[in-house]
This record gives C-alpha cells, sequence and structure tokens, in this order.
C-alpha cells in the first residue's frame, strides 16, 4: 500500500497548504466602502431609456434634478438657486446654484438642463403632459433658463421634481442630444457619486466612488431634497439574486446593505443584534389589480365595478405580505399619507360584499367567459396576489383560468391586444411604488386614453377631462378637489383596483447609520460607523 | 488517428448548426418579449414598439435568423440587448470564474473519488466500502442546491471559516480566488464525487479477479502497486468515460451553484440573460456549452487510446 500511502500524504500536504494560503491572503474590505445588495441586478444605465426601478436608482447616484421632494412630500429646490412665476403663470424662470460641475470638470450650465428636459420629456409620460402646455424652454444665459407656457399649468414644478421613473436628472447637452430611443454610452453626470465603468460587470457588481468636487446644498438632508453630503468612498452594488444568501453575507458582514430582504425572512434579520431594519420609505407601495377593458366580459363596466364588490385589502395583504407590521389598508387611490389621499367615492367598495357584486354580474349579463388571469410566480412580492384574486372572484361568480407564469413573461403578454383564449389576457396584478401614483397625471393606471393608455387600455372621456383639468390646475386646493372628482371616477369606470399598501424595510449592519427617509433608495447622507 | 480527429471536428459543424436552429426557433416561440422588459414596468405600448424596432425584433424570424447567423459565420456573436456590450467580450469576462470553477470541481472529485472508489472496491462488503456506496446514493439523492445551503451555514454562518458568496479573479491573489471556490467546488462535486466512486470501485472489482492481477501478486508485488499499476489502470477506460460525462454534466450544475454562490460566471450569465431574454446572450452561451460538450467527447474517445493502447481509430 506504499502508493496509497503516498498518494493519500500528498492529497492532505496539497489541502494544507491550500488551506494556510487561503487564509495568509484573505483581502481586507477598504473601511469606507459600503457593500449593498439591490433588488436587481444594473444591467442598464440609461434611466431616461428605460422605466426600470434599479435604473432609476442609479440615476440619483449619478445625476442630480432641478428640483427635489423633501420628506413631507413638499417640492425644493435643489440644482435650481431661485426661480420665479410670473404674475400671468405663462413664465417659469430659473437660476442654477453656484458650483454645479459635470463630473469631467466643466460646469453645469443653462443650456445642459434643456437639452435634459427634452430628452426626459420625450419619454416621460408627466414630461409629455407638461410639455402639451410649454411653447418654449430656452436658455437665457449659463445659468438661466426659461419655461414659457401656452396656458397655465400646475404640471412644470411638479413633473420637474417627479421622484420616480422617469425622473428628470440633469445631463450635460452633448449627453442630452442622444435620441431618446437610442441608449446613453457617456455616463457623465454632476449628481453626488461617480459611476465606475471600468468596474461595472453585469452580474456582479456596480461601483460609484464619491465626486469629490460635489458640492451640497446647505441644507440638511430631507427625503431627496437638501444636501447631498456623501460620506462613504465608494458604494458597490452587488448581485446576489438569491434572496436566501444575500441574507446569509448581511449575517456573515460581508455585505452591509439589502434593499429588499423577503418579509419571511425579517424576523430572522430581527433576532441578529448586529442587523438594523430601516422603514425608509413611509408612502410605501400599493398592489394593483388590472383588468383588460378591451375583452369581454371586462368591455362591460357592471362586470369590472363588481371587482370593486368582490375584493378586499386585508386578504391580500395577508395571502403575500403576512405581518401586519408591513402593510396597510387603504382606499385611497393617491396613496394614504399624500396630500390627495382622500377615500371619496370608497363607501362600501373593498369590503367583499359577494351578494352586491354578484347582483352587478347579473346586472352586466356575464355569461360565464373564463377571466385569464396572469399570475407571476418569481416574484415574492407578487406572487400570492393572484390566487387570492382568483378565491374571491370565483366567490363572487366569477370564473377564473389563472395561468402562471414568470413576471417577464407577464410583462411581454400584457402587451398583446388579441383575444384571451388567443395569448391575450383579462387581468393581472402588480404593485407600484407609492411615489410613481400620487396625482392623477403621474398615476399611470388613471390615463384613460384608449389605445394611448397603457396594457388594459381604458377608454373614459371623463376620466381624461378631469385629468386635463388637474392639469391645467395651479391652486393645490382646487387640485385636491379635481383628484377626489378622479377617484370617483375611477371607482365608477374601473380602469384599476387599489388592493392595499405595504411596505419594504432595508436591512443593514449596525455599523450602517443615516439612510434617509426617501421614496427611493439613496446613498447620499450614509455613513459607516 | 489524425483522420479520426478531423472527422470528428467536421461531424461538429451539423451538430452546432442544428442547436443553432434550434435555440433560435425556441427562444421565438417561447412568449416572451426583450422589448418589454427593457422598457420597464411603466412603459406603454409605443414605447415597447420602439425598442422592439430597434433590436430588429419586428423583422420576420427568418430575416432575424439570416442576420444572425450571417453575423455568427464573421465571427460576430453580435451585442447583449441588454447589457450593451459585444457578448464575445461577455462571454470573455465570464469565462475564468466557470473555466477555474469547473477544474476546480474535478480535481477536487477525482481526487477524492478515485481512491475511495479502489478502496471500497479493496475492501469489498467491509463498512468502508458500505460507507462509500451509501455516500454515492446520498450523492445522487440530494440535489446540488440543498448541499449548497448546508455547506454555506456549516462552514460560513456557523464557523466562519469560508465566504458566503462571491468571487475573487486568480490575478487578485490565489488565497482569494481560492478560498471563494472551496464550497462552490464542494458542492458541485458530491455529485460528481458519488458518481466517479460507484463507477471506480465497480471497475476495479470486475479486474481484481483477472489472471493478470493473479500474475502480478505471483511475482511478489506490493498491494498498492496491484492495486494502481494494474488493477486501476485496466479499469480506467470506464472511469475516464464518467469522468468525461461529468464534466459534461458539470455545465448544468454550474449554472446553479454559480447563482447559488454569486459567481459571475458563465452559469449566472446564462440564468441573467434567460430572465432578462436576452437573446444573443443565450444563444451564444447554450452554442458554447454545446461545442464544448462535443469537444469534451471527443477528448474522452481520444484518452482512451493512452489507457489502452488496443484502442485505434
Amino acid at each position: 500500500m506504499g502508493y496509497l500511502r503516498k498518494c493519500t500524504a500528498a492529497a492532505v500536504a496539497v489541502g494544507a497548504l491550500t488551506w494556510a494560503a487561503t487564509w495568509a491572503v484573505t483581502p481586507a474590505h477598504a473601511q469606507k466602502t459600503l457593500r449593498a445588495v439591490m433588488h436587481s441586478d444594473l444591467k442598464i444605465v440609461d434611466p431616461i431609456w428605460t422605466t426600470a426601478y434599479i435604473v432609476r436608482n442609479h440615476g440619483y447616484m449619478v445625476y442630480d434634478t432641478l428640483f427635489a421632494q423633501d420628506e413631507k412630500g413638499e417640492i425644493k429646490p435643489q440644482m435650481v438657486d431661485k426661480y420665479e412665476v410670473a404674475a400671468d403663470k405663462l413664465t417659469y424662470t430659473f437660476t442654477l446654484r453656484d458650483g454645479l460641475a459635470w463630473h469631467d470638470g466643466p460646469p453645469v450650465k443653462a443650456e445642459d438642463c434643456v437639452a435634459s428636459i427634452k430628452r426626459w420629456a420625450a419619454k416621460d409620460a408627466t414630461g409629455q403632459k407638461m410639455m402639451s402646455f410649454v411653447a418654449s424652454i430656452d436658455a437665457v444665459n449659463d445659468t438661466t433658463f426659461t419655461v414659457k407656457l401656452k396656458e397655465p399649468t400646475g404640471l412644470v414644478l411638479i413633473a420637474l421634481s417627479k421622484p420616480s421613473s422617469n425622473v428628470p436628472f440633469m445631463m450635460p447637452k452633448r449627453v442630452a442630444e442622444t435620441d431618446p430611443n437610442t441608449q446613453l454610452s457617456d455616463f457623465t453626470g454632476s449628481g453626488p457619486f461617480i459611476f465606475k465603468r471600468d468596474e461595472w460587470k453585469p452580474g456582479d457588481k456596480a461601483v460609484y466612488v464619491k465626486n469629490e468636487k460635489y458640492k451640497p446644498r446647505a441644507e440638511p438632508a430631507s427625503g431627496l431634497a437638501g444636501g447631498k453630503v456623501v460620506k462613504v468612498d465608494r458604494v458597490e452594488w452587488r448581485a446576489i439574486s438569491d434572496h436566501q444568501q444575500a441574507i446569509n453575507a448581511l449575517l456573515a458582514g460581508e455585505i452591509d446593505y439589502v434593499e429588499t430582504p423577503k418579509h419571511d425572512l425579517l424576523p430572522l434579520l430581527k433576532k441578529d443584534a448586529n442587523i438594523k431594519l430601516w422603514d425608509y420609505n413611509p408612502l410605501g407601495n400599493q398592489y394593483t389589480f388590472r383588468p383588460n377593458q378591451l375583452q369581454k366580459p371586462f368591455d362591460n363596466v357592471k362586470v369590472r365595478q363588481a371587482l370593486w364588490y368582490a375584493f378586499n385589502q386585508k386578504d391580500f395583504l395577508d395571502g403575500v405580505i403576512g405581518n401586519p407590521d408591513y402593510y396597510k389598508t387603504c382606499k385611497a387611490m393617491f396613496v394614504c399619507g399624500t396630500p390627495l389621499a382622500s377615500e371619496k367615492g370608497m363607501d362600501g367598495l373593498l369590503e367583499s360584499n359577494f351578494a352586491k357584486a354578484q347582483a352587478l354580474l347579473k346586472e352586466g349579463g356575464y355569461d360565464g367567459t373564463p377571466i385569464v388571469l396572469m399570475h407571476s410566480t418569481d416574484l415574492d412580492v407578487l406572487s400570492n396576489l393572484a390566487p387570492v384574486a382568483k378565491s374571491l372572484m370565483e366567490k363572487a361568480g366569477f370564473k377564473v383560468d389563472m395561468q402562471s407564469m414568470d413576471w417577464q413573461t407577464v410583462v411581454a403578454r400584457r402587451a398583446k391586444k388579441d383575444p384571451a383564449n388567443a395569448g391575450g389576457w383579462h387581468a393581472f396584478l402588480t404593485s407600484w411604488v407609492a411615489a410613481d401614483i400620487t396625482n392623477p397625471v403621474m398615476a399611470a393606471y388613471f390615463n384613460s386614453a384608449c389605445d394611448k393608455a397603457l396594457f388594459g387600455w381604458p377608454c373614459d372621456p371623463e376620466m381624461e377631462k378631469l385629468r386635463d383639468q388637474f392639469a391645467r390646475e395651479t391652486d393645490p386646493a382646487k387640485q385636491k378637489l379635481i383628484a377626489e372628482a378622479v377617484q370617483i371616477q375611477a371607482t365608477q369606470s374601473t380602469s384599476h383596483i387599489n388592493l392595499g399598501q405595504w411596505y419594504q424595510p432595508i436591512a443593514a449592519r449596525k455599523s450602517v447609520a443615516g439612510i434617509l427617509t426617501t421614496p427611493v433608495p439613496v446613498f447620499w447622507n450614509i455613513a459607516i460607523q | 488517428m489524425y483522420a479520426y480527429v478531423l472527422r470528428r471536428l467536421a461531424a461538429t459543424i451539423p451538430v452546432m448548426l442544428i442547436v443553432a436552429v434550434l435555440v433560435f426557433l425556441m427562444l421565438r416561440l417561447t412568449p416572451s418579449d426583450p422589448a418589454a422588459i427593457i422598457a420597464g414596468d411603466n412603459a406603454n405600448s409605443e414605447q415597447v414598439a420602439e425598442i422592439r424596432n430597434r433590436l430588429g425584433l419586428d423583422q420576420p424570424i427568418l430575416t432575424q435568423f439570416v442576420i444572425w447567423m450571417g453575423k455568427l459565420l464573421h465571427g460576430d456573436l453580435g451585442e447583449s440587448f441588454f447589457f450593451k456590450k459585444q457578448v464575445a467580450e461577455l462571454i470573455a469576462d465570464r469565462l475564468e470564474p466557470t473555466v477555474s470553477l469547473a477544474l476546480f470541481t474535478i480535481v477536487l472529485a477525482v481526487a477524492i473519488a478515485v481512491p475511495l472508489g479502489v478502496l471500497a472496491a479493496y475492501r469489498h462488503g467491509s463498512w468502508l466500502d458500505r460507507i462509500v456506496m451509501g455516500f454515492s446514493v446520498l450523492g445522487f439523492s440530494v440535489p446540488v442546491f440543498v448541499i449548497g445551503y448546508l455547506l454555506i451555514y456549516v462552514f460560513a454562518i456557523e464557523l466562519n471559516w469560508l465566504p458566503v458568496q462571491g468571487y475573487q479573479r486568480i490575478g487578485q491573489g490565489v488565497g482569494g480566488w481560492l478560498q471563494r471556490l472551496i464550497l462552490p467546488a464542494m458542492t458541485l462535486s458530491v455529485v460528481l464525487i458519488a458518481l466517479i466512486a460507484r463507477i471506480t470501485r465497480t471497475s476495479v472489482l470486475e479486474v481484481m479477479n483477472e489472471d493478470y492481477i493473479r500474475t502480478a501478486r505471483a511475482k511478489g508485488q506490493t498491494e498498492s502497486r496491484v492495486l494502481v499499476r494494474h488493477a486501476l489502470a485496466n479499469a480506467a477506460v470506464p472511469i475516464v468515460t464518467v469522468i468525461g460525462l461529468g464534466v459534461a454534466a458539470l455545465i448544468g450544475g454550474v449554472v446553479v451553484t454559480e447563482s447559488v454562490f454569486t459567481i459571475p460566471g458563465l452559469g449566472r450569465l446564462t440564468v441573467d440573460a434567460v430572465l432578462a431574454r436576452d437573446y444573443p446572450t443565450i444563444q451564444a452561451v447554450i452554442l458554447l456549452f454545446s461545442l464544448a460538450y462535443v469537444l469534451i467527447n471527443l477528448l474522452v474517445d481520444l484518452t482512451y487510446t493512452f489507457f489502452d493502447p488496443r484502442i485505434r481509430y
């Protein structure tokens, strides 16, 4: 057995050397590097070209905005130093603050902002609406530009401070002149972080370093407004697609920050003394049911209205989130906690009154056509919604054909206008970040412009009239009244149904401090202690 | 021999062509739309249509196929829909982690499984044999991701000896590179060890009663020399075959393991590309895997001549 003994000895020696080498060369982590796991890997880096939330988050790292909403949702200047609105409300004059500079050195000029607004407005629905009122946008000099309107609108500041996709990020003129339908290849911004393109490896990590030249506003950070003071040298977004592994890495100290830990893993994190959960987004997210109005039976308003009586929010929230600490029933379509929140028109709705739902189905002449309900199975925060909807709809008298698929298939299929039995669909459920839906113009599911509306294609001239009224109105009190009218109209036409709010805490190591209360995750103000 | 190798290499061309057609068609016939995914959740139909047009996805399937094949024949794998990078560049970037993991796994599996199989055969019917066979059954039965999570729990979270996830390039230090490969390689190698150990045991057992073994013992050779020089060498052909099959099977295992351990290799790229419906990347990666599979089989066939001089091509 001499050979075997020698072989065994050699194997043990190799193993021991490997082990020793392993420990001898363990790299130390830089102290000021924040290692974060975001909800998704960063694959696209043009926040105007796509509405994907991870790209929006990337945008907040690299770019700055003219205006921003603070913690209370109030609009505050960010890159803008001061602005004036003419007495006739037809001219807005904006002056940029001192010290703004692009990552490659030159100062930010008014002409850069003009080009950036135009590129953003070509893609974004709120921007398009705003531009329908705009006569011209012109640079007056290097630091001043004007927006001249054809008629007054309250949309200008709302649009320029839009917190979520697509955000009006400012880019150098040469970059902003890129065709809006072509992805950017120059990632120069003026924001608090610089994107390290050479270290970006999709599927592995995206790296940002502190922009040493960035001059934050003097005010303390509040929401997305105030001083964007960077307190770390480097932020790395590590792509860990497996939820359990992200949590394992956090517990082991290999990661400092996890943006979207699964709700059923939160008890595990709460037990660990080294971990803190941050409820950073008090508005949270809103679940939504979207019927396809092109297809029978949802082309019938009575059948759609029956859904308001079939559903109740608690069943959905219990079914998906489970823990009441992380959800809230809220009938306000413009999200509880926002200036336009109201329960007008919601009496008796969302209370699972099956008798009333059945009566409406009968009144609408529902013939038992099976409802093709798309069930996305791969996203934890969505996967249990469709089974709950199926159960409630069946109790109300619907026949439901729930078809399971991954979310990307839902995304592809929902764009199809074919009949449900030929590859089309009747309904699906999704979730909106609350910041996207706080007024009737931004909240895209209220768009009822038939073919120009989002998938589901509601066609309601009355709703469009109200949305236009909202866009024209400049008085906040009157805007609120119009928003209430919009909500009442929505309960009648049933473009969509809101199914409650839910909250997603960030999990971070105790050493991480200063996570801001914002509608989207941002990395300024965060320190590693 | 050379004529055989050339014939086999030539035979890969129709195989690759069939794979290319099948992959292309399967992707186009599945209910998915990369343009809708790229556009994001809040995009309207017009925005999605614009992107579809930019990517050429609104053209007939045949036209898309001809364009893709034309580029492929010129060595151009195309540009990723998502990453704004050439697919060849993406693959080159991901090759090192996958090759490192595969090689480390194979070395680990062979180093453990062959001695275990030989010992089990030598101690046929003993407790050692039963343990090896029991381990084999377990190795086959437990899914890769379960083994992965168990190893992570024990070695990374409880004992804190090894990192939970990640990969370090060999150029950044051999120590860190090895440190991050141990757990994924152990995870992947379990099923290979089970397979190779079992085949080694059976093959060695079969030759242990051959005349030449008896002759070797009669000549006074030590048991270890009899086992390694005579028994194992003559039992090598089926063992090499199963190692070859194991390497090919690794391709599937790598996809899961790289995802679990967050290794930015080809397996992870495949998963990401499939989830994002990144057609050019999926097509290229599957072609590459198919080519690897074919070449590994060829290599295994050629290895037979080394272990058994009676085999001629």
